[in-house]
This record gives structure tokens, C-alpha cells and sequence, in this order.
């Protein structure tokens, strides 16, 4: 036991704690930027029992954030290759990978065996199926999510009165409408610092620690350190609660929405040079656009876009194409969800990254906020 | 009457920034604020689900809102 001699000498913890563990069975859903860290440590603090599920190859671009893979392992089994990190890190450890993607069909099964189940993964579907699973079998989880340097992580379902995922928000957002870290961005130490918060919340919970966050939402921000815990209400009727037969459909992920047209900053910035009539359309507020703004751009805030709707189709072309900027791509993503009611889809386009690419790839000059 | 609004995640971003302090006028329930946010962005309305704290608390729509509450506009976050 001289592995856990640090954490068996916590009066809070100590034996008794250690014992829990070793005896414990979790399921870690997702092994991407969440689950790396909350299943190293979890392997590491002796958990006896570390499910994995994750039907995912390692990808260049997670190397960042998903540290238990390595260069050599891209292009492998995210699940194979991590149960095999994790039995080297403890052999204490009965690790079982299953690579497969949670579906309505396995979620039962694979939840079954296991005590508490961590949602790490990356979607909607995922998280609402693993919800309503989880309310279904009677399963504690720690839900954990990323936005940028936000983070969010709760403890749902941790007894019959313990509030849900779906207490929060009953239901997905609409198609687009939240981007994922592939579209938002995310650092790594912000995955791995949530992941943190949400293994640290498991540890309390199996070691039957103090302070869990029982139907409670802990928000941090990771540029100004502010937490917030916000204390929520069990709201709907677990007893209701049925598995969907389809959550990809349910949520319709991006495979089933039409696409949005997107034109990169350096590919704007020739088709402009070569004299092609495009409409630039700005939908930040004012004062970015007092600070740097494309030439001959048309300004119109996404707030008041409703509401100016006539006096900017009056300005618009008959035809011709029509880029929407914002500083990043978000904000003006939002705008052509709304402009397609009224203008040709085939006609907006999305700048990629917004204003600040284009100062970055196309205009050193430009200001940069 | 002032209010100070808390803004989480994607909402930060249709709002344009990190708080907003509108003044509207009272009594108004959180479905009230709800109808005001919605009309002024209607990028928030196609959020579907998005929490209301009140003082560190989720909100019914029923409630009451005080001056001074200190109001969190939570949107679902999914990434991993």
C-alpha cells in the first residue's frame, strides 16, 4: 500500500477512504481532453474498477489536450491505447477499454455494471444520453464541459432527490447554436484543469468526502479565476424518463444539418483583389467596429439585425455574395442562421475566425482586440 | 429598474460582453426577462435551453425579480 501512503495519511481520507476506492467501479465516458486527465488520476489514486468508453482514434490535433497519448499513437484506438497507459501507471487497476461510441442501444449494458459514471464527453448526444441512462439505472455521475476557458461541472443523480442534467437544460440546443471545442478552440490546461475538478469530485464522492457538488453547477473561468456555484432543483420526474431511441437525431448533430458556406480571411482578401463585388457584412457592436473594420464594410450589430432587417435588405444587392464577419466567426454564425430566412443560403458565407484572422493572416496593420 | 446580468459561455458572445446592466421596467418575472432578452437577441432564444440563476440560484419562471438580484444567463456547454 506504500503507493497510496500520501493520500492514506489524509485524516479525511485514510484508510477507510482507500478502501472505497479499491472496492469502486467507474465509468469514464469519452477518453478526449476530460477524460485523459480524470482517468490518469482516477487509475492513479487506485480505483479499482476504470471503465473506459471511447470509439475514437487518437487524432494529431488531441495530442494538445489529450495527454496520455503520444506522437506514435495517431491513428490508434483512443481506448486500446489508454488502458494501456493506465494498467503500466497501476497494475492495482482492473482497466477495461471499450471502444465503441456510447449509443442508445450499449448504453444500458456498459452503464450497468459500474457505481459512478464520469461524462467526458464532447457532444450533445452523448450528454443527454448519458443522462437519461444514468436516471434510468439509478447511476451517480459528474458531468464536466468546456467552452473556451469556461468550464461547468456538477454532480447529477447522486441519490433519488438529486437533481439531472435535464433539471439544467431540458432540452439540446438548436443545431449550431453552441460550438464545440473544434470550432470554438480550447487550450489544453483548460480541458485538463475541468477534467481535474471532475475527477476530484468522483475521488469525493466514492471516498465519501464532504462538500460534493450534489445538484450543484460549479462554473469557472480560467482568465479571470472567477467560480461561481450555482445550487439547482430537481425539476423534472425521474420516473418519466425513457431512453431515445435516436440522440444523434434528437440533437441533430452536425451530420444532418446543411452546412454552413465558410471563406477563409486570405481567400476573401484575393477575391476582393480581383475587383469581385462582394457585400461585407459586419455584425459586432460599434465600437469594434470603430476599432477595425474591413473597407466598405456594412455595419449591422446581431442584436438589432431583427430589427433593421428591411434597411439592410434595401442596401443589399439583388445578387452577388455576401461575407459575414464578427471578431471570431461565432457571432456572425448566428447572423446567417438568421439572414437565411431572408436571403439566399447559396449567398452567405462565414469569415473563418472572424476579423482577428484576417488582421493575423491578411492585414498586419489592422488593430487587433 | 437596474439590473446586473451575468453572462456564461456562447451567450458572452452574442451579447458581446462578459455583463450587461439593462434597465427595465419592474415588477418582471424571469419569464418577463426572458421575453426582453429573447426579443433583443434572438440568438438566445434558439439556445432552447438556457438557465436563469437568480443570486446564485436557478430560477422558475415564476419567480419575482428584485432590485439588485444578481442575474446568470447559463447556456448549455458541450465541449470535452
Amino acid at each position: 500500500m506504500s503507493r497510496y501512503q500520501r493520500q492514506l495519511v489524509l485524516p479525511q481520507f485514510g484508510p477507510a477512504g482507500q478502501a472505497r476506492l479499491l472496492a469502486a467501479k467507474v465509468l469514464v465516458v469519452g477518453a478526449g481532453g476530460l477524460g485523459c486527465p480524470v482517468l490518469t488520476y482516477l487509475a492513479a489514486a487506485g480505483v479499482g474498477t476504470l471503465g473506459l468508453v471511447d470509439g475514437d482514434r487518437v487524432a494529431a490535433s488531441n495530442l494538445h489536450r489529450q495527454v496520455l497519448y503520444t506522437d506514435a499513437d495517431v491513428g490508434q484506438p483512443k481506448a486500446r491505447v489508454a488502458a494501456q497507459r493506465l494498467q503500466a501507471l497501476n497494475p492495482d487497476v482492473a482497466v477495461h477499454p471499450h471502444p465503441e461510441f456510447l449509443t442508445a442501444q450499449n448504453a444500458l449494458a456498459l452503464l450497468a455494471p459500474y457505481d459512478l459514471v464520469v461524462d467526458c464527453s464532447d457532444n450533445f448526444a452523448t450528454r443527454y444520453l448519458v443522462n437519461d441512462a444514468a436516471v434510468l439505472l439509478g447511476k451517480p455521475f459528474v458531468f464536466g464541459a468546456i467552452h473556451q476557458f469556461e468550464g461547468q461541472v456538477a454532480g447529477f443523480n447522486l441519490g433519488p432527490l438529486s437533481p439531472t442534467y435535464r433539471c439544467l437544460f431540458p432540452q439540446p440546443p438548436a443545431p449550431h447554436q453552441v460550438p464545440n471545442c473544434a470550432e470554438a478552440g480550447v487550450l489544453g490546461v483548460v480541458a485538463g484543469l475541468v477534467g481535474l475538478y471532475q475527477a476530484n469530485e468522483a475521488l469525493k464522492i466514492l471516498a465519501q468526502l464532504p462538500g460534493v457538488l450534489d445538484g450543484k453547477l460549479l462554473t469557472i473561468n480560467l482568465l479571470d479565476y472567477t467560480q461561481r456555484i450555482i445550487k439547482l432543483r430537481l425539476v423534472i420526474d425521474k420516473s418519466q424518463v425513457r431512453l431515445l431511441p435516436d440522440y444523434e437525431a434528437y440533437c441533430q448533430t452536425t451530420t444532418t444539418t446543411p452546412v454552413m458556406q465558410t471563406i477563409s480571411a486570405p481567400v476573401l482578401a484575393e477575391a476582393l483583389a480581383a475587383g469581385q463585388p462582394w457585400f461585407l457584412l459586419d455584425v459586432r457592436e460599434p465600437w469594434e467596429h470603430d476599432l477595425c473594420h474591413l473597407p466598405g464594410a456594412h455595419l449591422a450589430p446581431l442584436g438589432q439585425l431583427a430589427a433593421g432587417l428591411p434597411a439592410l435588405l434595401a442596401q443589399l444587392p439583388a445578387e452577388g455574395l455576401v461575407a459575414v464577419y464578427c471578431h471570431h466567426g461565432v457571432r456572425s454564425a448566428h447572423a446567417i442562421s438568421f439572414l437565411r430566412q431572408h436571403v439566399a443560403p447559396a449567398r452567405l458565407f462565414n469569415l473563418t475566425g472572424g476579423i482577428h484572422a484576417w488582421a493575423e493572416q491578411v492585414d498586419a496593420e489592422m488593430a487587433v482586440y | 429598474m437596474p439590473f446586473n446580468i451575468l453572462l456564461f459561455g456562447i451567450t458572452r458572445d452574442i451579447v458581446g460582453r462578459p455583463q450587461w446592466q439593462p434597465s427595465l421596467a419592474g415588477p418582471l418575472t424571469v419569464a418577463d426577462l426572458r421575453a426582453h432578452l429573447y426579443a433583443q437577441y434572438p440568438a438566445l432564444a434558439s439556445l432552447r435551453s438556457l438557465a436563469v440563476a437568480v443570486n446564485n440560484e436557478y430560477a422558475e419562471e415564476t419567480q419575482l425579480l428584485a432590485e439588485g438580484d444578481e442575474i446568470a444567463l447559463i447556456p448549455p456547454v458541450s465541449g470535452g
